[in-house]
């Protein structure tokens, strides 16, 4: 996107089209090129300092290994076979996994179905649902995790209460059968709205005249839907689902956050972001933690890659 | 006491939301604001610094009312400020401190550590043998199980400050409405765990945590348990013995009270427990000496509830045992700039009776200074909350002064934590006592073996 805007927003090629000129263009091209990383050096500074020298280090970290007993010594990839051997990882992946095929097509499916809603709409109360269903995106992760913390309380939730009026016992949301549930419904609520938006925006940019054409042709409401809003704006489904994918893939604030009124549900190695923590902090492994972290790096690296290859002719990527 | 009982808890993620690569790498000694700076500047303290000439040695604690207490020293001393900082309750500041030994820099000169936690620093040269300093010499100010805690042969990693000797604290109104008597015996506890419910009682006589930590620690080692030998002396060895006769025993009552359904399960330190706790849904709370300050700092408190302390059960047919659950001291870091200075400051902080009478009064600590500790005003002090009993001559003194100590893991959060996850597995019936202790010493092992210790089990 951001490659479009520079050429098209270059007179300065319209300017001196012709060949002979060609000496003097690329002096400009030159002078303009020096005038661009100069205005680059302030984000390249931070970007520098701030992330590539921090992970250069943690890469030279992980490739350490040091234990209590033993101190400290360069191991080489040594902690990376222990890495993609190690059940606790390994099983954190898996978990992950599971919330990725769970999670990923609740969320979209929901963003989806609530942006077309949205979008036939055009009453003052879709502007309204649509600030609704965006609401809880604006509440931080943190404190709406809290939140459902307590709602998820036998004795401060609603649950307990609702459950009487029928006669009936709730169910605990915090054993270790039901938080997996608990945890997709936290994310689902939080980040569907985000990705509604993302969804309706994509909607809004369809020139009008198509759906005129499609009801002219005799589409119906579905079918105009289906048929043609859904593919127009598969590039942002694909987008969605991107960030849906690599989120859930670093799984942490919310189970960490329920691992403080659930610890024996949720425990220290239950996402491998989760494990990289207490490694690092709770267990003061730092040199393994960077190698989990790395490893969940590659992982996600992985995943990204092959869902947008192959959902390249979707994406426009190609 | 406000602080310990977080001892249990896990490092809460705050911060950490978003765990990336660089988080883990970068996180260098940014938190500690004051650490490491001795004696440099006072400006990041919390308290006022009285005398700004002389030389300062910053302090991480969390004791409540601490500040009273820093400004008592600090306006009692001329040649020595202390500059404290609160950087979180328990676990939260170990997080800290921890980061600041990797990164080489940001620790405090003096910090407020567990006694539970201090070989996991020592193993990582965090902590400064005091006896150079002439801590030696207070060996005879405390008892001996608290000053066991502390020192490793010859070295003395810390100085006692407040301690956890356990205690029951029971609902007389409850035990009475019920025609209960209030046990003296585990035996006797099960059976009035019984007639409770059968009376009618719709609580439970108690809680068993699975997140008890420490708390399961100290239930285990009344029967004898001594899960570690370490002796920081030689530290790439340790001994491992989770897994034993008394262990078992312990658990397998316990498991027995669960299954029957005559004790609850809840996960400790929740705001769902701490209500429990003063709603009446537990009769009894198996408490440390500083249970009864942190019952009275809870909200939604039953107005009608009668408090009483009494003696810790004991096993039937066996020496009674004295258990102990939390309680912290005051080590000197490897990092001070001065650590003869910090040593002083480390040994007197709470080496004054003044010091010891905000401690009490508006800490609730429990002392283990002698000279306190064994003062007829605190032995004969009355406890409104208990309406007036006096509960350290009742329970307390006798249970600080039969503690003999216990013997902690080098990684005992990693100890903690897998602690947690197989109780947790034993009450949801996936595995029997017997299965949860074996799983236990089992990754126990490995975990050591891994980290390069020789392990005899």
């Amino acid at each position: 996107m951001t490659t479009s805007t520079v050429t098209t927003s270059a007179p300065g090629r319209g300017a001196t089209p012709t060949e002979p000129g060609r000496g003097r263009g690329s002096r400009i091209e030159h002078n303009r090129q020096r005038w661009g990383w100069f205005f680059l050096t302030p984000f390249a500074i931070v970007f520098l300092v701030f992330l590539v020298a921090p992970l250069g280090y943690a890469f030279w970290m992980s490739l350490h290994t040091s234990t209590l007993a033993a101190g400290e010594s360069f191991t080489g990839i040594a902690n990376y076979q222990r890495a993609f051997t190690d059940p606790l990882f390994l099983e954190g992946l898996l978990r992950v996994g599971k919330f990725v095929v769970v999670m990923v097509p609740i969320q979209i499916g929901i963003a989806l179905a609530a942006a077309l809603v949205l979008d036939t709409l055009a009453t003052r109360l879709s502007k309204f649902s649509r600030l609704m269903i965006f609401a809880p995106y604006a509440i931080p992760g943190m404190i709406g995790a809290l939140m459902w913390g307590f709602l998820y309380s036998p004795r401060f939730g609603p649950a307990t209460d609702l459950f009487e009026l029928f006669g009936a016992t709730a169910p605990s949301f915090l054993a270790s059968g039901t938080v997996f549930g608990s945890l997709v419904n936290i994310v689902t609520w939080q980040w569907s709205g985000y990705y509604m938006i993302i969804i309706f925006a994509a909607l809004r940019g369809i020139d009008p005249a198509i759906y005129e054409a499609a009801r002219i042709d005799g589409a119906n409401g579905w079918q105009t839907a289906l048929r043609i809003k859904v593919p127009m704006i598969s590039s942002a489904l694909v987008m969605v689902v991107i960030f849906s994918l690599i989120g859930t893939l670093q799984f942490f604030t919310e189970p960490a956050v329920l691992r403080t009124v659930a610890p024996g549900a949720i425990p220290a190695d239950y996402t491998p972001n989760m494990y990289a923590f207490a490694l690092a902090f709770s267990y003061s492994q730092f040199n393994y933690a960077s190698t989990i972290a790395f490893a969940l790096g590659i992982v996600v690296f992985v995943f990204s890659y092959v869902f947008l290859y192959l959902t390249r002719k979707k994406s426009g990527l190609k | 006491m406000e602080g310990i009982r977080r001892s249990a808890r896990r490092p809460m993620a705050v911060a950490a939301s978003a765990v990336a690569v660089t988080a883990l790498a970068a996180c260098g000694g940014s938190d500690g604001g004051s650490g490491g700076s001795g004696s440099a500047s006072g400006e990041s303290c919390t308290n006022e610094i009285v005398n700004a000439d002389a030389p300062q040695v910053s302090v991480w604690a969390w004791y409540p009312a601490f500040e009273q207490v820093v400004d008592n020293f600090n306006e009692t001393n001329d040649d020595v400020q202390i500059c404290w900082t609160n950087a979180g309750q328990g676990a939260d500041e170990y997080t800290k401190f921890s980061t600041a030994l990797e990164a080489g820099s940001g620790a405090p000169d003096v910090i407020m550590l567990e006694a539970e936690v201090l070989s996991t620093f020592t193993i990582r040269d965090g902590l400064v043998d005091l006896s150079e300093y002439g801590a030696g010499e207070l060996e005879g100010e405390f008892t001996e199980g608290a000053w066991s805690d502390v020192t490793n042969g010859d070295a003395i990693y810390a100085v006692p400050v407040d301690g956890g000797p356990m205690g029951m604290l029971y609902r007389e109104d409850i035990f009475a409405e019920y025609g209960v008597e209030v046990p003296t015996t585990w035996e006797e506890f099960a059976t009035a765990a019984q007639a409770l419910k059968d009376a009618g009682y719709e609580g439970y006589i108690t809680n068993f945590p699975t997140n008890g930590n420490a708390f399961i620690h100290a239930l285990m080692a009344q029967k004898g348990w001594e899960p570690f030998t370490y002796d920081a002396a030689a530290p790439t060895e340790i001994g491992i013995a989770v897994d034993t006769e008394p262990a078992q025993e312990v658990l397998s009552y316990w498991e027995g009270l669960v299954d029957e359904g005559l004790v609850s399960t809840d996960e400790a330190f929740t705001a769902d427990y701490n209500t429990s706790l003063v709603d009446g849904t537990y009769a009894v709370y198996l408490a440390a000496a500083w249970g009864p300050g942190y019952l009275q700092g809870l909200s939604d408190a039953d107005e009608e509830a009668t408090w009483r302390a009494a003696p810790i059960p004991q096993w039937e047919g066996e020496e009674p045992t004295q258990i102990n659950w939390g309680g912290s001291t005051f080590a000197v870091t490897s990092q001070a700039d001065d650590p003869e200075l910090a040593a002083q400051v480390a040994m007197g902080i709470f080496g004054t009776e003044e010091a010891w009478d905000i401690g009490i009064e508006e800490a609730a600590l429990f002392p283990l200074w002698k000279p306190v500790l064994e003062s007829d005003g605190f032995a004969t002090r009355e406890y409104e909350f208990f309406d007036g009993q006096q509960i350290q001559q009742d329970v307390f003194l006798e249970a600080a002064s039969g503690y003999q100590g216990f013997t902690f893991a080098p990684f005992q959060t990693y100890v903690y934590d897998q602690q947690t996850q197989q109780l947790f597995a034993m009450v949801e019936g996936s595995v029997d006592s017997a299965g949860a202790l074996a799983g236990f010493e089992k990754s126990l092992v490995d975990y050591a073996t891994a980290q390069g210790f020789t392990v005899t089990e």
